[in-house]
């Protein structure tokens, strides 16, 4: 294959300057020991300071780590025994039935799923807060899970299971030690995209989440309106810090030198 | 062939109560609200209100920048994910384009705010080559340039998988049939690649169709789409009814548009089952 030319080179850089001049600009602001975005007074870390001296704040940051690492856990739990279940149903007809319903969160738009499970929630009288925005970050995520799962159960050859049987394994050995291992790298990935969203998202929970309980998008939302202070440029940096460390680390572990029986336990 | 005899139905239930709960039920509400109006009568007003100009301009424009965002998506994303198909760490460079999308989407929404605004570094650059500061804040432009930033990595992604799939042999065959680059490209690359385009397509057209953050943070509620005109119900005016009302018709282009965008895969899917 021929290699990038120049002008992939410049047009590709471009890209990544675009990508991240934002984020560049959010952290190059969080040192202004002025108080605003638009002109840099003198280099300062008082903004990181303030980031842990705000309850309020951390409370909040909290909150949306909690969601994010709850809802992505169950939503994954839930979503890998629909993806074995969505596999193995007999007919065809109920497991395009089920794909198509599984589609359908997948690709609503936010404000509709915010909509409906407002009114839902209204309506069985759970009260709005953080049980609400819980349940709604499973809901949606399921589906990411149920899609990041499928494929690597389509991949898995069905003679593994026989050959287990053959051996004696129970049904439940089968599903430990055979299916489970074999479908790994497809949970994590499923993990890992439930808790993207979830983190990332603001449409559905600004619609779910009642007076007293917010997470970091509803925050920052209501605070872009009135005028932001650097404390939140000072905390998107960590943010930044925290986010390309884990992922880059990620890529460090993945791409190690893997072992013959990869994603088999022994 | 599979064997039934090593699975329960027992791990069916929850997923299936899930979609029971979170798929049809919430639907059905919103179908079922829509027949009502702010006191709580049944009435068919909201569809007739929805057919009257003010909502049509807004479906239609609605639509329009909708499409000038996967436009644009796809005109940016399409050469980025080629060429960093032809990267060395290519997977490396790709996990570089998804990080920025790690980042709280308000946050960079909020980053645009300063960058774009009359003291901002764009302004600056501007009036240093002379042509002076200009409102660049609470444009069309800036709607549109915002939302494109937005969703490019998701626009990327499809395609860069879809390109990476490209079984490299097919390019140097169509190179040695003495095929051009771009004779290469339409013929050979954009029809393998083109589910990677049209799943791209779907995951930024129907949000784009949806947006209402950044229609208020940068569009300065300038431009109004139906996801804004749903909220505004929702949440503004507490007019649950014609707020489904709106969701209902959103839903319904929605569905028009996954059977535009998929038509073609599952009848690749059907016809490869058939053998």
């Amino acid at each position: 294959m021929q290699k990038n030319g120049k002008f992939a080179k410049i047009y590709l850089a471009l890209v990544f300057v675009i990508l991240y001049a934002p984020i560049a600009y959010l952290i190059f602001y969080s040192f202004n020991s002025g108080g605003k975005m638009s002109h840099f007074d003198s280099f300062t870390l008082e903004h990181y300071a303030a980031v842990f001296e705000d309850k309020r704040l951390i409370g909040i940051v909290l909150n949306t780590v909690i969601v994010a690492l709850l809802s992505a856990l169950i939503s994954t739990a839930i979503g890998v025994l629909g993806a074995i279940s969505i596999h193995y149903m007999r007919s065809k007809a109920m497991r395009n039935v089920m794909l198509s319903m599984n589609s359908i969160l997948m690709v609503s738009p936010d404000v509709i799923i915010g909509a409906s499970f407002l009114i839902l929630f209204t309506l069985v009288g759970i009260k709005l807060g953080f049980a609400s925005v819980l349940l709604s970050h499973i809901a949606f995520s399921i589906p990411i899970v149920v899609i990041m799962v499928l494929p690597k159960l389509q991949e898995m050859s069905p003679t593994l299971i026989d050959a287990a049987l053959d051996l004696g394994a129970t049904r439940k050995e089968i599903m430990s030690r055979v299916i489970l291992p074999f479908i790994q790298p497809g949970i994590f990935a499923g993990f890992f995209l439930a808790l993207t969203y979830s983190l990332d998202d603001f449409a559905v929970t600004f619609f779910v989440t009642g007076n007293g309980f917010s997470t970091l998008s509803v925050e920052i939302y209501s605070m872009a309106r009135t005028g932001v202070t650097l404390t939140i440029n000072a905390l998107s940096g960590l943010i930044f810090v925290i986010t390309a460390g884990l992922i880059l680390g990620y890529y460090a572990l993945k791409n190690r030198p893997k072992t013959p029986a990869a994603g088999v336990k022994r | 062939m599979k064997n039934n005899r090593a699975h329960s139905r027992l791990p069916l239930v929850p997923y299936s109560v899930w979609i029971v709960l979170f798929v049809i039920v919430p639907i059905g509400l919103i179908v079922y609200y829509s027949f009502f109006d702010l006191h709580g009568n049944f009435t068919l007003d909201n569809y007739k209100n929805f057919f009257t100009s003010v909502y049509l301009k807004l479906t239609v424009s609605s639509f329009w920048y909708a499409f000038l965002i996967t436009f644009f998506s796809l005109l940016i994303a399409y050469p980025t994910a080629y060429f960093l198909t032809k990267l060395k760490h290519k997977q490396l460079w790709l996990l570089l384009i998804i990080i920025p999308s790690w980042i709280n989407l308000l946050l960079k929404t909020y980053a645009f705010i300063g960058l774009m605004g009359l003291y901002g570094p764009i302004n600056a650059v501007l009036e240093a080559f002379g042509i002076g500061k200009q409102q660049i804040l609470f444009t069309d432009f800036s709607f549109v340039f915002v939302s494109v930033y937005i969703f490019i990595p998701f626009m990327i992604l499809p395609i860069f998988n879809a390109l990476d799939k490209l079984n490299p042999a097919l390019i140097d065959a169509s190179r040695d049939l003495g095929a051009n680059a771009w004779t290469t490209f339409r013929r050979v690359i954009w029809p393998l690649t083109l589910n990677g385009v049209k799943s791209g397509v779907q995951v930024v057209f129907i949000p784009a169709l949806s947006l209402f953050m950044i229609t208020r943070l940068i569009a300065g509620n300038k431009v109004i789409t139906l996801g804004t005109a749903i909220e505004q119900q929702f949440l503004v005016t507490q007019n649950w009814g014609m707020g489904s009302t709106i969701a209902v018709f959103l839903i319904l282009f929605m569905v028009i548009i996954l059977l535009l965008t998929t038509a073609n895969e599952r009848g690749m899917a059907g016809s490869a089952k058939k053998r």
